[in-house]
């Protein structure tokens, strides 16, 4: 049966009321506080090794992102690791707080769908992580202008760029799953746990039970030299059903300039290669498999949970 | 008459198995109060969702304002305006922050609505508190809010869902005379109660709910005088043998129930001293005799002990 008027009539009011709250909300400041506490911390202590390699690398100014000195992992470890809470803290109670704050078939009862609800929650929350990526970005970048003394070149530029728009698309997956939780468990304690244990799951266990599987799923024929390179394929693909993993590879090909490959190389690929670092192009080609799966996962599980609100009963 | 504001037609809801409401019929007329009263989990919230369009019906039909919920629930709930049971606002914003919402979310501009919100939330006398945040609001506060939300809303139709839960009796009866006011300027109100007795005062028409069916619909003092037989009930208090047999030969008595302590009197008429002889006659010791005023809620326990004991 045919509704009639627009799915997103109110969701733009929607999505201004729930930014400006995830903006004044303590819970942001205080993550906010974190994360550039953790982001100065890890700059600060990679700008000594990078110092020293002024001059020798072209792209001095991208690997202060993805340097590391012990023990503070690097920058896009750190993103990797904090982006995904940051999503989960601002989806986590989005939709089952209007139900226990009643304020949900009131809401309703004024002339919006539910759809533009549901749009306006996700829309106010991907903007939320943008805002708050886009700052932590410019403040990573000045901070090294004003440590190293150098202007980034045009091309560090664009990477850093290209890495930001995946970055928000990594977190777009965690904030759908997180909205995901909020719509199944009117309890945003459970939504949060739930949302925390998939998290914990592929941020620390997805490589050790992959690494368990592997073996089991295509085991090494002693006699077939391409069985290794099969095993090696279904670990990586494993590997790679975790966001985790698609983000991480993105931005080592993005602020790596000189990665070519993401999977296993062969002696004879490298014979006759040359070694210079890819063009941005080949770069983003070589990610946009990726990319295409950290976006496909955002949408499939946004899905999901506009499926389920929709046949949600209104009543508490 | 015009075409009544709402109707439903063989309204009908099911949960897997379990009927909530079971082909409804029900019409109500501009600018009347009508009561839709019943216990709790006798459907009532259902129905009204129903004609919100915030749940599909399983089957049947409903007519709000002119427009089919189901297919043009936009156009519906921009002339319905509606209080959940136990409504709630966003604690952290304060009572005008929370219409402004509302009236964006409605499409009406911030300068259109600010003098809207003004004279809803004077109209409710919360103009003082109109910058306190909405955590620091007692229980009636959200209520009245709730009443302003609609008045700003310039909706035609509201529909209220148990309005008078949880308040104190003081601000029970402030809230009555909210309603009386709205409606003496025209608007059609829609409200549920569990509590027949409260309401009935300020209702046009009721209809009587249980278990997911109108079982009366009328008048309140039609329905007095056709389901009790007449409007006279008599309390008596007294003490003896054989009395309810002796207060059943009474002329004009229509039904004698055993009541704590004493006996229950329904009756055409005013017939206390009849009563009070037939007592004494009949050697019992009367020591109170009262003409409580028949209620709804009599109504009610009688219509629906019938229904029972007719299954």
């Amino acid at each position: 049966m045919r509704r009639e008027g627009s799915a997103f009539a109110g969701a733009g009011a929607v999505m201004m009321k729930e930014f400006a709250d995830n903006l004044s909300s303590t819970r942001m400041r205080l993550l906010e506080l974190l994360i550039f506490l953790t982001g100065a911390g890890a700059v600060y202590a990679t700008i000594g090794e990078v110092r020293d390699v002024v001059g020798e690398d072209p792209f001095v100014f991208l690997s202060i992102f993805t340097a590391a000195k012990a023990p503070l992992p690097s920058f896009v470890a750190f993103l990797g690791f904090f982006i995904p809470i940051v999503a989960i803290a601002l989806g986590f109670d989005s939709v089952n707080s209007e139900f226990n704050h009643r304020t949900m078939s009131r809401v309703l009862a004024q002339p919006i769908y539910r759809d533009a609800l549901l749009f306006g929650k996700f829309l106010s929350g991907l903007a939320t992580l943008a805002v708050t990526l886009a700052a932590l970005w410019l403040f990573v970048i000045g901070l090294a202008i004003l440590l190293l003394g150098l202007p980034p070149s045009s091309e560090e530029v664009t990477r850093g760029v290209v890495f930001l728009v995946v970055a928000i698309a990594y977190g777009g997956v965690w904030l759908a799953l997180a909205m995901l939780f909020s719509v199944a468990f009117r309890s945003a304690a459970t939504a949060a746990l739930a949302a925390l244990s998939v998290w914990l799951l592929f941020a620390f266990f997805w490589s050790m039970l992959a690494t368990l599987a592997t073996p089991l799923l295509a085991p090494v024929d002693p006699d077939d030299v391409t069985s290794v390179l099969h095993t090696v394929a279904v670990g990586e693909g494993l590997l790679r059903l975790s966001p985790n993993t698609l983000f991480a590879e993105t931005a080592q090909a993005v602020l790596d300039p000189s990665t070519r490959e993401l999977g296993p190389i062969l002696s004879t690929q490298l014979e006759g290669a040359v070694t210079a670092p890819l063009p941005i192009g080949q770069s983003v080609a070589l990610i946009w498999p990726q990319v295409t799966g950290l976006v496909a996962g955002f949408i499939g599980l946004f899905t999901i949970a506009y499926v389920m609100f929709q046949r949600q009963e209104v009543r508490a | 008459m015009s075409d009544p504001v709402i109707r439903a037609e063989r309204l009908t809801k099911a949960y897997g198995g379990a009927i909530a409401v079971d082909r409804l019929d029900l019409t109500v007329e501009a600018g009347e109060v009508f009561g839709l009263l019943g216990p709790n989990g006798a459907g009532k919230t259902t129905t009204i969702l129903m004609l919100l369009g915030l749940t599909e019906p399983t089957s049947g039909r409903a007519i709000v304002a002119g427009f089919d919920p189901l297919r043009q629930p936009l156009e519906v709930k921009r002339r319905v305006g509606y209080m959940p049971d136990q409504v709630g606002f966003y604690d952290n914003l304060s009572g005008a922050t929370n219409l402004e919402y509302t009236a964006r979310l409605c499409g009406v501009d911030a300068k259109t609505a600010r003098p809207r919100i003004e004279a809803a939330l004077e109209r409710v006398r919360l103009s003082d508190a109109a910058r306190k945040p909405v955590r620091a609001y007692s229980r009636g506060m959200r209520q009245r809010l709730a009443i302003a939300e609609i008045l700003m809303k310039g909706a035609t139709i509201a529909i209220l869902d148990e309005p008078t839960g949880g308040l104190d009796p003081q601000a029970t009866r402030e809230f009555l005379d909210l309603i009386r006011l709205l409606s003496k300027d025209g608007m059609t109100i829609l409200l549920t109660s569990h509590l027949l007795e409260l309401v009935q005062s300020v209702c046009d028409r009721v209809a009587l709910f249980n278990r997911g069916r109108i079982g009366l619909m009328g008048r309140v003092d039609e329905l007095l005088r056709d389901v009790l037989g007449g409007s006279h009930v008599i309390r008596v208090e007294a003490s003896g043998d054989g009395l309810k047999q002796a207060v059943e030969r009474v002329p004009g008595v229509a039904r004698v129930a055993a009541a704590d302590g004493g006996l229950r009197v329904e009756a055409g008429g005013d017939v206390r001293a009849a009563v009070a002889r037939a007592i004494v006659e009949a050697g019992g010791n009367l020591t109170m005799i009262d003409a409580g005023h028949a209620s709804l809620d009599d109504v009610y326990s009688q219509y629906f002990e019938e229904m029972q004991n007719a299954a």
